[in-house]
């Protein structure tokens, strides 16, 4: 405005000085307001939630491979008594035949004490075994990635010792497996629940805040801005606030898995902490875990900052139909 | 940019709106807004003022007939063209349509930054436009603070800053007294004298008595003019 000339007289230079110091510019999208305030709140909680649902569900996942991984590490063969049968010898070569096959790697006979002990709740204390025809195990572990030849050696141990019935836990390993298939399918079904309701919660709830500031995407439209420019500007407006607010949500849970596993390691061994290890396994939920909550952390971030542009786009495109289309107003009555 | 001076920067032909199906608001207006006009657009209330100020801005779309802007016809501009036709337009709003967070300085700057210009090459500027409207003073002061008259300046100045070919203005003197209405309507006839067309809507008989311009009346829909 070179050909504009001020119409009162130049103030002096002191004055002048001070009138020229401008603020530094603010953003075009207000930095904060009560909607915006609700918006981080919901997605902090959202963000929590969604954070604790997938850490309690890789908790879950471990504790029922751990189940499934401890017993599929045994067999037993258990040997019955039998008239003329030498029971030590027959355990002993039971234990040494098992372990001339690959994929075994050591053999426990369970001594006549332990069985003792294994049937005292059924048949009390100071209980002879030789009174009783009771059958006797052998415990074999075995590598559970390089499995050996389960039917070969059934069939060995049979030749053998006849007396001898080699159990290779599959029916409780079949049943645990499922079990934790089912418990995990169930821990999945709840996260992907959660993760709809964070989505659907975080989408509304920017829309929501958006609505608030429909007066600056009219004006920014009407002095000339281009789709993009707006929708860019409040794109940065709503990263800002979701990483804030998912951030918060996902080190809360973070702290709240890394204080349960500390609690966890210096209480061990104590009712309450071996009640808690028993039903949710540890509380550690690991690397992947804590990379599960940052991913969390992002996608919110991401979702937010889309449904803004998107809600913006649809609201330049709402102002241009009214254009196109004068029925669609019915303010503007000159 | 050449520019043919002979052709009119608007031309309307025929031109008719109608809301849904309720009846023309307007009816078969043809005219021209030259280059470097001044021209004041009255009527009573509820004639169509500001539908058509709206059909000015490029807001609204006529129902028929036809319009010409920048020597182009607006039925065969594609939508994502528009905002580059707005910025050759200025629009001062009855209700200033101010950004209450930002302050006069940033509201008056916001048509530059938009066009995604650096402050630094826009500052003085600024500073300058809001000294001529006698805003020098209120750089740094926001909206809400800012009497009717303050604000009036403040959306003059916005709709000014980039140096537009016309200047729409909606009732600009209908929230100030008549010693201010005198200063605002030497700001427009300098402005003018500058170069800029400029259309103010109003039903301020006083405010038109003032000055020698052409008078652009509508009346139930239909438009005399007097030049």
């Amino acid at each position: 405005m070179n050909e504009l000339r001020p119409r009162e007289q130049a103030p002096p230079p002191q004055q002048r000085r001070a009138e020229m110091r401008v603020r530094p510019t603010g953003p075009i999208v207000p930095s904060a307001n009560v909607s915006g305030h609700a918006l981080m709140c919901v997605i902090a909680i959202m963000s929590f939630l969604a954070c604790l649902t997938l850490g309690g569900v890789s908790m879950v996942r471990a504790t029922a491979q751990s189940w499934q991984s401890q017993i599929s590490r045994e067999i037993t063969i258990q040997i019955k008594p039998d008239d003329g049968l030498d029971m030590e010898k027959a355990l002993a070569d039971a234990r040494d035949l098992a372990l001339t096959f690959a994929g075994t790697k050591s053999g426990t006979i369970v001594d006549r004490a332990a069985t003792a002990r294994l049937l005292e709740p059924w048949l009390g204390g100071g209980l002879d075994l030789d009174e009783l025809p009771v059958p006797r195990l052998v415990v074999i572990t075995i590598d559970e990635n390089n499995p050996p030849d389960f039917a070969a050696m059934r069939k060995a141990l049979t030749e053998t010792i006849p007396q001898a019935f080699l159990d290779d836990h599959r029916t409780w390993v079949d049943r645990l497996v499922a079990m934790a298939n089912t418990t995990a399918m169930i821990g999945t079904g709840v996260l992907m629940l959660v993760f709809s309701a964070m989505v659907l919660t975080v989408v509304f709830a920017t829309r929501g805040a958006l609505s608030g500031n429909r007066h600056i995407v009219e004006v920014l439209h009407f002095v000339g801005a281009e789709a993009g420019f707006v929708a860019s500007e409040f794109q940065k407006h709503f990263l800002r606030i979701s990483l804030k607010g998912a951030s918060a949500g996902g080190l809360l849970a973070a702290l709240s898995f890394a204080i349960a596993s500390v609690w966890q390691s210096q209480t061990l061994a104590t009712p309450e902490t071996d009640q808690a290890t028993a039903l949710f396994g540890t509380f550690s939920i690991g690397y992947t875990g804590y990379l599960g909550i940052f991913a969390i952390i992002l996608v919110i971030a991401l979702l937010t900052t889309l449904t803004a542009r998107l809600t913006v786009m649809r609201t330049i495109y709402e102002i241009d139909l009214i254009r196109s289309d004068p029925g669609r107003t019915d303010v503007f009555q000159g | 940019m050449t520019r043919d001076w002979a052709v009119p920067l608007i031309h309307f032909e025929n031109v008719g709106l109608r809301y849904g199906m309720g009846p023309e608001i307007l009816r078969d207006l043809t005219f021209d807004i030259p280059r470097r006009s001044f021209q004041f657009l009255t009527g009573p209330s509820g004639a169509g003022k500001t539908t058509l100020l709206r059909l000015l801005f490029l807001s609204l779309k006529p129902t028929r007939g036809l319009i010409r802007m920048f020597d182009r016809n607006i039925s065969s501009i594609p939508r994502e063209e528009f905002p580059m036709l707005r910025r050759r337009i200025g629009i001062v709003f009855q209700d200033f349509r101010l950004l209450d967070h930002l302050t006069t300085y940033e509201n008056v700057a916001l048509p530059l930054r938009v066009r995604g210009k650096d402050e630094t090459t826009y500052r003085s500027d600024v500073l300058e436009l809001l000294k001529w409207v006698g805003l020098g003073e209120r750089i740094n002061v926001l909206p809400p603070v800012l009497s009717g008259g303050e604000k009036q300046r403040a959306a003059i100045a916005r709709a000014l800053i980039d140096r537009p070919e016309i200047l729409l203005a909606d009732e600009p003197t209908g929230n100030v007294d008549p010693p201010m209405a005198r200063r605002l309507l030497n700001l427009f006839l300098e402005l003018n004298r500058l170069g800029t067309a400029v259309v103010i809507a109003t039903h301020d008989l006083s405010l038109m008595d003032q000055v020698e311009a052409r008078r652009m009346i509508l009346s139930q829909g239909r438009l005399d003019i007097y030049e």
